[in-house]
């Protein structure tokens, strides 16, 4: 079984983005990049279907400029065979970055997609639905779990209020929650190793103009820190008679 | 304009989701029709035909659409959107799959989790686990959306939409529901539009003491259990369903007590819209202190329960 995992070069998770003052954008200038944390998750939980020898073939996969070979490096120090980037600008719109998916997936033909179920800039939480629905294949939105069988994937999924275990046949998409699994961190032996490891870089005639645009960054409405309130029987009062809420 | 909400429903109920996303709907403005697909789902159909503002409801009762998989229901969306300028789906787990699915199908870009309509091709929302809010315009002539369902008031009741039948379209046949796994039975309400949220943090310590402190204030309060994702990550309890925040639940509940939360700002994404935030928290220095309405600065396993007897 191959399995594909397309990551994402982000705004490093710990970094506290800010808004410009212009209130064109948010200001990234000099901010530690890395893997998308979702992304990350995909990749540890395609490693483990490896390591498992369910998995035969891990292939890394990235649409973006060459900056984002940093984070494909980080795949394959992580474990992943061998990875592809998609020469192109970088921070393309989700539709655009699974039409150039679907492109790979035809050349790739791998038996699962695994990737994060959003990434932490835009927020948009949509490629990997979208990429399924380019191939014409199921897809499993949000996994805690994952149970790869031969010609299915048996996929565990967080829904409101609980769980929900589908069966996909196979080719399939699954997008990885945060609760999927803990990615591991590379180590330095294999971030030396991941360095010969092969990065091939492509492009395709897909049209990847962007759909929306944005007129406006802002702050969001700050919400002002209340009282301090010296107990808990002045809390209550104040829930009872000043806010009404109990 | 014409506008086709997808109902959140489980054959038996119309989920409170779609009534929110009905609402952002009549803030874009045109005639609003209503996705009921499903299997025996006529009770549904019943309860969307009620909603205000919905001028028709599209019944789509078919074995093929019992259990709302993803892949069947973009196909029955995509059979019927030549009709629509507009299909919004609820921003919850199960609108966050399909619509996608749909916009992709559509050639589509969609726009995801608006908290605002601005006109009807230009809306706000959320990025950078809400660190930032963005003005989005869209090109495309039709146009697919999800709805933060805390951002939009649900839709009142008292209405009475004609119900049509749709036919099913294809039947994919690649993928089956196995198992569903709800927290049904349980003693508190459900997390998703809940008035009162209690929620622990890391704080908590343990899950024996998350059963000892949190179950009884929100058993006194009638409100529903919640916890930060570091809570959940360390097991203090049962599953992910209790996580509040940018990739748990998104609640704006009336009374909003975080006990032993410190905030990271994915938790605030998914709570800051309460109407009424307390913390409870030893830590005055706790990012949570910057946004409570009412800050109580002591150690939770003596406040919780001294608040739990004065209530």
């Amino acid at each position: 079984m191959k399995v594909l995992v397309p990551v994402k070069r982000v705004v490093d998770y710990n970094v506290r983005v800010r808004v410009k003052a212009d209130g064109t954008d948010v200001d990234l200038a000099n901010a530690k990049m890395s893997i998308n944390p979702f992304d990350d998750i995909a990749v540890e939980e395609a490693i483990r279907l490896k390591e498992k020898g369910k998995a035969k073939e891990v292939v890394a996969v990235t649409i973006g400029d060459a900056k984002a070979d940093e984070q494909l490096r980080t795949a394959l120090a992580m474990g992943a065979d061998r990875a592809i980037r998609v020469d192109a600008a970088a921070n393309l719109q989700p539709l655009a970055v699974a039409k150039l998916l679907a492109e790979v997936c035809k050349e790739e033909n791998p038996d699962l997609i695994i990737t994060g179920n959003q990434a932490i800039d835009d927020d948009s939480a949509q490629v990997g639905q979208m990429l399924a629905a380019l191939l014409g294949r199921p897809q499993a939105y949000s996994a805690c779990a994952v149970e790869a069988g031969a010609g299915s994937v048996k996929v565990t999924k967080v829904i409101d209020g609980g769980k929900e275990t589908v069966e996909l046949t196979t080719p399939a998409v699954i997008t990885a929650s945060d609760k999927l699994n803990e990615a591991r961190l590379p180590k330095l032996p294999d971030i030396m190793k991941a360095k010969k490891k092969p990065l091939e870089v492509k492009t395709y005639g897909v049209d990847v103009a962007p759909r929306l645009s944005v007129s406006k960054v802002s702050e969001p409405p700050k919400r002002s820190a209340g009282i301090k309130v010296p107990d808990v029987a002045t809390l209550v009062d104040k829930l009872k008679n000043e806010a009404k809420v109990i | 304009m014409t506008i086709l909400v997808i109902a959140e429903h489980d054959n038996a109920a119309l989920k409170g989701s779609t009534l929110n996303t009905v609402a952002a709907a009549s803030k874009i403005g045109g005639d609003i029709h209503v996705l009921v697909a499903g299997a025996g789902c006529g009770a549904v159909a019943d309860a969307a035909k009620q909603i205000a503002g919905v001028a028709k409801v599209k019944v789509a009762d078919n074995a093929i659409y019992k259990d709302l998989l993803p892949e069947n229901l973009a196909e029955l969306v995509k059979s019927i959107a030549g009709e629509y300028d507009a299909i919004l789906a609820p921003a919850t787990p199960f609108g966050k799959e399909v619509a996608p699915r749909v916009a992709a199908l559509l050639d589509v870009a969609q726009i995801s989790s608006i908290i605002k309509v601005e006109a009807a091709d230009t809306f706000v929302r959320s990025i950078y686990s809400g660190a930032a809010l963005a003005t989005v315009k869209s090109s495309d002539a039709k146009k697919v959306i999800t709805v933060a369902t805390t951002a939009f008031d649900a839709a009142a009741t008292g209405g009475s939409a004609a119900v049509e039948n749709v036919n099913a379209a294809a039947d994919l046949g690649v993928s089956k529901l196995v198992s569903r796994d709800l927290a049904a039975g349980s003693d508190f309400p459900a997390l998703a539009g809940a008035k009162i949220v209690c929620s622990g943090g890391r704080g908590v310590g343990s899950a024996d003491n998350y059963v000892k402190i949190m179950h009884p204030l929100a058993k006194k309060l009638g409100g529903a259990l919640g916890a930060s994702r570091a809570a959940v990550d360390a097991g203090y309890v049962p599953d992910a369903t209790y996580q509040v925040g940018q990739t748990g639940t998104t609640v704006a509940p009336q009374l909003y007590i975080a006990v032993g939360i410190s905030g990271a700002i994915q938790h605030l994404a998914g709570m800051k819209d309460s109407k009424v935030i307390v913390a409870i928290n030893k830590d005055p220095e706790a990012p949570i202190a910057g946004i409570a309405d009412y800050f109580l600065e002591a150690d939770l396993n003596e406040a919780v329960p001294a608040l739990v007897a004065a209530l």
